[in-house]
């Protein structure tokens, strides 16, 4: 499969490569197909293999001081949990963070190539890449890949000379400008906690109390959700990791078990 | 489309390009286009050969816009400006569209520059045969600049530049007359550079001015006669002020 290179390239991946005179379209990137009698067959069985990932919740929102950033760290393949640690939210750059959702791989990856696009930005402009640029950017990619079994459901936070910025961008090719989002299979949940929670005067500590409370709830009730809870902060000075707490331990922060006096106590049978 | 691969440009044995230098001739030969940057305002001028009758004078135009916010003059070969312009009308586009952002001057004259130098080290092709002077604000800090590009795919930023015909009489009297202007006064230091070495009247000069809230004007031929009837009257107040003082002793 031929990978995006044109991070090497001019920003107008659509007018031709570096060393083409005159400007056509490039061929559209393609792969060869794999031997098998059903093909149709085939591709559906690897998108169900593959819908392990997408089972996670991931949430950011804009406020008066900048976005909080927020996710759990379980993947799971169906009803196994192969992994509890996962880092769904990527550092882009220091001032840009993505978050993960639907393939692993393929949020990686992308996400890398689109740090190398948005320094190769700085260099050639003077100046930092804005988040609406960044996000175009990674639209455009995945739209160029559409209908080749890309997964990706990302946000994209970060602050730039306007203030701070959030999309959403998936593998559709779909790019949306908001204030408050949730992906993932626990986002229902999160939305409940979320938008019932938000006000737009908050502070620092009491957003990322609501992200965390938002996190923790969808992972309470999504079985594909759970792990750690991270959430993380960015402002005018670039993003900070705020916490990562085991929602486990969440649960008994936020429902601590009371003892309660017993009414009815087991008494041993005397008898044979 | 058919791959060429012998290349035309090539170094001398003393490390000339010659094919480049035969292209700053070419442009030496243009029209001449003046530059200047002010505090508030950027203007360009291009003198006009005299109208030929049946012309159509409107058909061409000589300073042309790229995008809301940048202008381009050039001196040398009219048709191979007529490509570069479209090419970077079509960059200034297609960067709106992948970073939902308006170009700075800076990016699009690396760009012209860039395309220019990719014709003096590919095969099959000549250098573009033309200078320009590309003027703008940039959109996000507001600041105006002037930046050249040549044959060669060289470019730098100018306060005051001059290309094409007699550049250098016209370089000469900008380094002894520029200072910081702002609004009408930018508008004249142009124009009395171009008259340094064209006929002075409305008809033989082209003037275009930028400001970041109006974007490019074409000066009509009216508003120029009457700056230059300006000029020239200060000038001639100026000369009899010399001659004057001698008198009384």
């Amino acid at each position: 499969m031929k990978l995006d290179t044109s991070g090497l390239e001019s920003t107008s991946p659509f007018f031709g490569s570096g060393d083409e005179l005159c400007p056509e379209l490039s061929a559209a990137p393609s792969f060869s197909l794999p031997l098998s009698t059903d093909f149709d067959e085939f591709q559906k069985d690897t998108k169900a293999t593959l819908k392990h990932a997408k089972g996670t919740t991931t949430l950011a929102f804009i406020f008066k001081e900048g976005v909080m950033v927020a996710a759990d760290s379980r993947a799971s393949m169906g009803g196994y949990i192969s992994s509890q640690s996962v880092k769904k939210i990527i550092e882009i750059n220091p001032y840009m963070l993505g978050t993960m959702a639907g393939g692993a791989a393929d949020c990686q990856f992308w996400h890398r190539n689109l740090g190398i696009k948005c320094r190769l930005h700085e260099l050639a402009n003077k100046r930092r890449i804005s988040v609406t640029g960044a996000s175009k950017l990674l639209a455009n990619i995945l739209y160029s890949y559409r209908g080749m079994g890309l997964s990706v459901g990302t946000m994209i936070a970060g602050w730039d000379e306007t203030g701070p910025g959030l999309y959403y961008v998936d593998s559709e090719g779909g790019r949306l400008k908001g204030t408050r989002f949730s992906v993932g299979s626990g986002s229902p949940y999160a939305y409940g906690v979320l938008d019932s929670g938000y006000k737009f005067d908050m502070s620092i500590e009491e957003a990322a109390e609501l992200a965390r409370r938002a996190i923790y709830h969808a992972t309470f009730r999504d079985a594909a959700s759970g792990g750690v809870a991270s959430v993380y902060y960015v402002g005018p000075n670039g993003w900070k990791k705020l916490s990562g707490d085991d929602v486990g331990e969440l649960h008994y922060h936020y429902y601590p078990v009371t003892p309660s006096t017993v009414e009815q106590e087991m008494a041993e049978v005397a008898g044979a | 489309m058919a791959r060429y691969d012998r290349a035309i440009t090539v170094f001398s044995p003393d490390g000339h390009l010659f094919q480049v230098e035969y292209a700053l001739e070419a442009v030496r030969k243009g029209n001449a286009a003046v530059g200047v940057r002010g505090t508030d305002t950027i203007v360009l001028g291009v003198e006009k050969k005299s109208t030929v009758k049946l012309q159509d004078s409107r058909s061409v135009r000589k300073i042309v816009s790229l995008d809301n916010h940048i202008a381009l003059a050039c001196a040398g070969l009219k048709a191979d400006a007529r490509v570069l312009i479209n090419r970077a009308r079509i960059e200034c586009q297609s960067h709106r569209l992948t970073v939902e952002d308006p170009v700075t001057v800076e990016y699009i004259t690396r760009y012209i520059a860039g395309l220019q130098q990719k014709y003096t080290q590919s095969g099959g092709v000549r250098p573009f045969g033309l200078s320009t002077l590309i003027v703008g604000f940039d959109p996000y800090t507001g600041v105006p600049s002037l930046y050249q590009t040549d044959p060669s795919g060289t470019f730098s930023a100018w306060k005051a530049n001059a290309t094409g015909r007699n550049s250098n009489s016209m370089r000469e009297f900008l380094e002894k007359n520029y200072k910081e202007t702002s609004g009408q006064e930018t508008i004249k230091l142009a124009i009395r550079a171009l008259l340094e070495v064209v006929e002075s009247g409305g008809k033989n000069i082209e003037v275009a001015v930028m400001t970041r809230e109006k974007g490019l004007k074409q000066l009509d031929e009216a508003e120029i006669d009457a700056m230059v009837a300006e000029i020239e009257a200060k000038k001639a107040a100026a000369e009899a002020a010399k001659k004057g003082p001698p008198k009384e002793t």
